[in-house]
């Protein structure tokens, strides 16, 4: 196979063009793992990790565009990323290692489309733009529109992810993204729940935004409970509501890392773990360690 | 095709097919084999190297990706001297076993030592998390790359 590194968009169209069916990666993280277990092997490969419309994070009107072949420790090092998106940089400290890190890209982990794709839950809520690059010109649609199911995405042929925009989503939130994987380092998400909560001074509930990866085919989100937490105190019996919905609303399956039913259980309680919640009893909810399996911290049954 | 880049610090140019991975090409084809292949699939950081001082996984890197980097494995940071304290801290302290995933711990170790000359044990744990070891149980490789950050030499003004 001949390896092509386009150093521009337009190089990139080109090189599509010439080559249809060229298989397009930027990390390699998943695209080289799954090509090495047999995949279909593309006649050329493109690798857009020298592409520089798409190397680096700037500040937008409205917020932030981040270029999809920005590696994900350069995301979090970046302190417009830190600052302004503490969601999005919690997900990336716990996706994969440092070494993945050094080479996996945030365009990759969106087009890739896994329904365990850490970055997925924090964008959902953060209702992400994906900027979409072709030879007739960008489009922009909903990151939730972009993703159809697991490894499908909109992206049409001769198109390439541009990068992600994200709109400022405001001070004084609570944003919090947990997830349960059977490791510290290098696991791959059981459930993770991203969230975005305005209380207002009395610690009522504003607005809710709730987003849960690794229990459907894609991010799972939920009005319902959503809902449920919208205009009431952030208390047990609050979270008890939200937790039953969220558990209806969920569609996990069984496989090696864990069962159905284990991770129905935990995408509810990990509502629990918000930040703020049991203020009163013990100054900072449940300490955030990572769970495991049978840990009944996460995995007690609540009764609905 | 005609692969031009920096290997341990000197100029390198050889034929090689685009698509060779990059830890075939230094073990099978420079004879570079201080770099281990573990599991091939991004796991286990046995493979990594520095690619324009950032470490990076040799088996999810190919051959063209190299054009015009900097690349050093674990013997250009031996024979360089830049690993000295590292690799006596590592014989030491007794954080070599079997070995196999020593050079890859000690090129993450080497760039934590560069990027933060002052880390703690919680920041040293957190850096070598992708580096797989199945004999010492991490806590002497912990204990040899903290001997390290006290061991070095205290620099003013660098």
């Amino acid at each position: 196979m001949n390896v092509l590194l386009p150093v521009d968009l337009e190089d990139v169209w080109r090189v599509l063009a010439e080559n249809p069916g060229a298989g397009v990666y930027a990390g390699g993280t998943d695209f080289l793992v799954r090509l090495r277990k047999g995949g279909p092997v593309p006649g050329v490969l493109v690798c857009l990790e020298r592409v520089r419309e798409i190397r680096d994070i700037r500040k937008t009107q409205e917020g932030l565009f981040i270029g999809a072949a920005v590696t994900h420790t350069e995301c979090l090092q970046n302190p417009l990323v830190r600052e302004g998106f503490p969601l999005l940089a919690q997900a990336l400290e716990v996706l994969g290692s440092p070494l993945v890190r050094n080479m996996g890209t945030i365009g990759g982990n969106v087009v890739t489309a896994s329904p365990a794709g850490d970055t997925l839950p924090p964008l959902y809520v953060l209702k992400a733009e994906v900027e979409i690059s072709g030879h007739a010109g960008s489009r922009r649609m909903a990151i939730r529109d972009f993703i159809l199911g697991p490894g499908k995405t909109a992206l049409g042929p001769g198109e390439v992810l541009k990068g992600v925009r994200l709109k400022r989503p405001g001070s004084g939130l609570i944003q919090h993204f947990e997830k349960v994987g059977q490791r510290g380092s290098l696991a791959i998400s059981v459930v993770s729940l991203a969230a975005i909560l305005r209380l207002d001074p009395s610690g009522c509930i504003l607005k809710a935004r709730l987003a849960w990866g690794s229990v459907g085919p894609t991010v799972v989100t939920s009005e319902a409970a959503e809902k449920a937490l919208e205009g009431c105190l952030l208390d047990e019996q609050t979270l008890r509501r939200a937790a039953c919905l969220a558990k209806k609303a969920v569609s996990p399956i069984d496989d090696l890392r864990a069962s159905a039913g284990y991770r129905r259980e935990v995408a509810g309680n990990l509502l629990f773990r918000l930040p703020g919640c049991f203020r009163s009893r013990s100054g900072k909810g449940f300490p955030a360690r990572s769970p495991r399996e049978g840990d009944t911290s996460v995995s007690g049954v609540i009764p609905c | 095709m005609l692969l031009r880049f920096e290997l341990n610090g000197e100029a390198a140019a050889m034929e090689t097919d685009p698509d060779r991975r990059v830890v075939d090409l230094l073990r099978e084809d420079l004879g570079l084999t201080g770099t281990k292949e573990g599991c091939g699939s991004g796991e286990c950081g046995a493979c990594a190297i520095l690619v324009d001082g950032i470490p990076r996984l040799s088996c999810l890197m190919l051959a063209a990706q190299l054009e015009g980097r900097q690349v050093k494995t674990i013997e250009g940071l031996i024979l360089s001297g830049s690993a000295r304290t590292l690799e006596e801290r590592f014989v030491s302290h007794g954080a070599v076993q079997c070995g196999f995933c020593t050079p890859g711990m000690m090129v993450t170790a080497s760039h934590l030592l560069r990027t933060r000359p002052n880390a703690d044990r919680k920041t040293i744990r957190r850096a070598i998390s992708g580096n797989l070891c199945r004999c010492t149980g991490y806590q002497k490789i912990v204990d040899a790359v903290e001997a390290a950050v006290d061991g070095r030499p205290k620099e003013s003004g660098s």
